[in-house]
């Protein structure tokens, strides 16, 4: 490179020109540098994305992306953000899925055994294939978490999904028709909002604040110059040892 | 996987890790060094990087050249095409943006009794929310206080935060962490709910809260899932490309592109909330950035041609630890948690530096520094540079399994291309990541123009010259709550019956012609361009 700040935006530019590869956008043929992700090679191909583009970083799940390689019958899968192009790649991405989202006022709700299976009953459709587990390219054991749903146990539900970014590739393969993440948060909501013990130091807090506790060390601080400010900061402001 | 020219640098990491181990904290910079590290090395010293603005309310103030082109642009669509006299939607209050603070707002205000109406140019959560990892700052535990917290903000910002937006920041901030407790946020907690809490860069307390490195997503899929609950309608890829003002010049809606159809439409709305996130996508000075697809500066573009004033406009964030190995995600976020969790900042030669948990523009500066000057940086096979974060360090420290435990998203994303960083480091260096400044908000969310609104990255003001890991996860919902609840009072008090169009243009156009900017140069850009040149067409909406 190039010293930061000399040079352009340099977001897309292959390693190396000259060494390509041949990809399939939905069937249409684009050479592109071997060193890409998808992403990057479809934009190098002459894409604008406006749908299937989103954080560009693995967490929002608008990207997903099915592919087939040569001499393979396996479909695979990836985000087009993090997934590297290769030589032969049949790709489409799956950008929107429709998808079956109940409505609920969270904490009217009882986190016992029946409610996922209440809200979803579509769940007991499973019939255990595993192609949700297949797909997820969070690598996230989705039968896994659907059959503690089916047992009622939130818990694990919402530990075990806790990775999903909800790409909805999972609910693209079900033959149940289950929508997995849309289970996942529901069981993570309820247990935040309901199986979690609340932070007790947390409404200490907020007790001490609607009291007023604070405000007068505030009104201090907000009329102090930056010189006074400094020296606090600087001299008196002892900071918390890293040990517990 | 490594390729063998950066292995001999890992084995020197290696061999130094016992001694780092027994070294302890190395001191915190004085504020002089602090002054000059920054003026040597921080990117927003480099005097060509910036220019004064030549029209609107901050005349005269030098900005980013890249966000300079878009202040000082013509309308993306011309906008005689639009019908402010009859829009498609009216309504109470319009929210632009579907990010946290967007989200928040939208939801805010409804509880107040508001119609609300959210519009996004992406999807619901499509944000740089979805994206932050490390954690949220509240005072909430017995040793700290909203004072300790205030005052390293303030540290933070280089004391040049506006303190009445710091007062509401740090004093909202533990009903932030309750309301999301409530909604059902999973934060990471003791078995009893204690908050399990860590240092991030400039905390005198341990008041980072995290949902393992999930934190922003976490915090963004539970509020699109109330937003959904509650029936809120929103617009999904529909830009808004201008306001709209009345006669006395107060905002009274906005008018859009439906980006799948290309239909211009306007909304009408007694206040409006803009909530369009922050810049990282115009790769300011060419760095790779962290940020969303559409974090393209649309709300800046929009409020300052109403007539919003903007502060702070001259400091940018880069973020000290991007990815700089492999090629495929530079300039991705390696969150500041990964150096809260004790790795070290080691140079080519297996030597420490800085203190790790610095402020993030002078821990930014130092590793600039140590690539540059120093010539102490690790070179990578695509001629990059950067210096490692010793990851395995966090098991020595934290246990076996720590990694993968507290860092699950960064542990997955560097194993997709055969790097395990809980048995190797992984290379950094500075990437652009966030907006410290942005329009300028009273502690109500209220711009310099009636009855528009801000919050979120696109507001300034809260952060100084410098922002804070965790303090934007934070700012997002103290302030998106705060402007929904007082859009949607005010909205109560007005009519909305007042003819409206663009009438501020009129000046602003003026300006433009005047100061000779290219026809060529247009605003919004909504989306970044990164098709090869020869490849590049207009939006089919634009003006041609």
């Amino acid at each position: 490179m190039a010293k930061p700040g000399k040079k352009k935006v340099t977001q897309n530019e292959p390693a190396s020109r000259g060494d390509f590869v041949t990809i399939y956008v939905m069937g249409e043929a684009y050479s592109v540098p071997r060193d890409l992700t998808i992403m990057k090679a479809m934009e190098y191909a002459g894409y604008r994305f406006i749908r299937g583009c989103g954080c560009r970083g693995g967490f929002c799940g608008a990207c997903g992306t099915v592919y087939r390689t040569r001499d393979s019958y396996k479909l695979k899968v990836g985000l087009a953000c993090q997934t590297v192009v290769e030589d032969g790649m049949f790709l489409t991405q799956i950008p929107f899925y429709p998808a079956n989202k109940k409505n609920y006022e969270i904490n009217q709700l009882t986190p016992d055994t029946q409610v996922l299976v209440r809200f979803y009953p579509e769940l007991l459709r499973c019939i255990a294939c595993n192609s949700c587990t297949k797909i997820c390219p969070q690598d996230i054991d989705v039968m896994g978490y659907i059959q503690a749903a089916i047992r009622g146990d939130i818990a694990r539900v919402a530990d075990m999904s806790f990775d999903c970014i909800m790409c909805g590739l999972c609910a693209s393969r079900c033959p149940a028709e289950i929508v997995h993440y849309n289970v996942g948060l529901l069981a993570r909501r309820l247990y935040g909002a309901k199986i979690a013990p609340r932070a007790g130091h947390l409404a200490r807090r907020l007790k001490e604040i609607a009291e007023g506790r604070f405000e007068p060390g505030l009104d201090k601080l907000i009329r102090m110059d930056e010189k006074e400010l400094a020296r606090l900061y600087y001299q008196e402001r002892d900071i918390e040892p890293d040990v517990t | 996987m490594y390729p063998e020219s950066m292995l001999e640098s890992i084995r020197r990491l290696e061999a130094t890790r016992g001694e780092r181990l027994k070294q302890g904290k190395i001191p915190l910079l004085d504020a002089e060094a602090k002054k000059a590290l920054l003026k040597s090395f921080h990117p927003d010293y480099i005097e060509t990087s910036m220019r004064a603005l030549q029209v609107g309310p901050n005349r005269g103030e030098r900005t980013p050249l890249e966000i300079a082109d878009l202040l000082e642009a013509w309308p993306v669509v011309d906008p005689k095409r639009f019908d402010p006299d009859n829009p498609k939607f009216s309504v109470d209050v319009l929210v632009i943006g579907g990010g946290g603070a967007g989200v928040a707002a939208a939801l805010m205000a409804q509880e107040q009794g508001a119609s609300v109406l959210l519009t996004t140019k992406l999807r619901l959560g499509d944000a740089n929310t979805m994206m932050a990892q490390g954690g949220i700052q509240a005072a909430d535990k017995e040793n700290d206080s909203p004072e300790r917290h205030y005052l390293d903000v303030l540290g933070g910002g280089h004391f040049k935060n506006i303190p009445a937006l710091v007062r509401a920041l740090v004093t909202d901030a533990p009903a932030v962490i309750a309301w999301l407790e409530e909604l059902g946020v999973m934060f990471d907690k003791t078995d009893d709910g204690t908050m399990i809490t860590i240092h991030g860069g400039g905390t005198s307390r341990k008041r980072m809260h995290a949902c393992r490195d999930y934190t922003g997503a976490e915090i963004m899929r539970t509020l699109r899932d109330e937003f959904k609950n509650r029936g809120i309608p929103a617009l999904e890829f529909c830009a808004a490309v201008e306001l709209l003002t009345d006669d006395s010049g107060a905002c009274a809606g906005a008018a859009f592109v439906n980006l799948d159809t290309n239909e211009l439409f306007t909304v009408r709305a007694k206040t409006v909330i803009l909530a369009t996130g922050g810049c990282g996508r115009l790769h300011i000075q060419g760095f790779p950035c962290t940020n969303h697809y559409g974090a393209t500066a649309d709300g800046l573009v929009l409020a300052y041609r109403a007539g919003a004033r903007l502060v702070f406009m001259d400091t940018i964030q880069y973020h000290p630890t991007g990815v700089a190995y492999p090629e495929q995600i530079v300039g991705q976020l390696i969150t500041e948690k990964v150096r809260g969790l004790g790795a070290h900042l080691v140079n080519v030669l297996g030597n420490r530096f800085i203190y790790e948990l610095e402020s993030r523009d002078i821990t930014a500066s130092a590793i600039i520094r140590e690539c540059t000057e120093r010539k102490n940086g690790v070179l990578t096979p695509t001629g990059r540079l950067g210096v490692w974060l010793d990851t395995p360090l966090i098991e020595m420290l934290k246990g076996e399994g720590a990694v993968k435990k507290n860092l699950p998203a960064m542990y997955h994303q560097f194993a997709r291309f055969g790097i395990y960083m809980d048995k190797e480091p992984i290379l950094t260096y500075p990437t652009q990541h966030y907006q410290n400044g942005g329009v300028l908000i009273n502690d109500q969310g209220e711009t310099g123009v009636k009855n528009l609104y801000a919050a979120g990255e696109v507001a300034g003001g809260i952060h100084g010259r410098n922002r804070l890991m965790g303090n934007s996860l934070l700012d997002i919902l103290v302030f998106g709550r705060r402007a929904g609840r007082s859009a949607a009072e005010k909205a109560r008090k007005l009519t909305g019956d007042k003819r409206a169009g663009f009438k501020h243009l009129i000046e602003f156009e003026a300006q433009l012609k005047s100061a000779k900017v290219p026809r060529s140069r247009r605003a919004p850009m909504l989306f970044p361009e990164y098709r090869r040149p020869q490849l590049q067409t207009p939006f089919a909406f634009a003006n041609l």
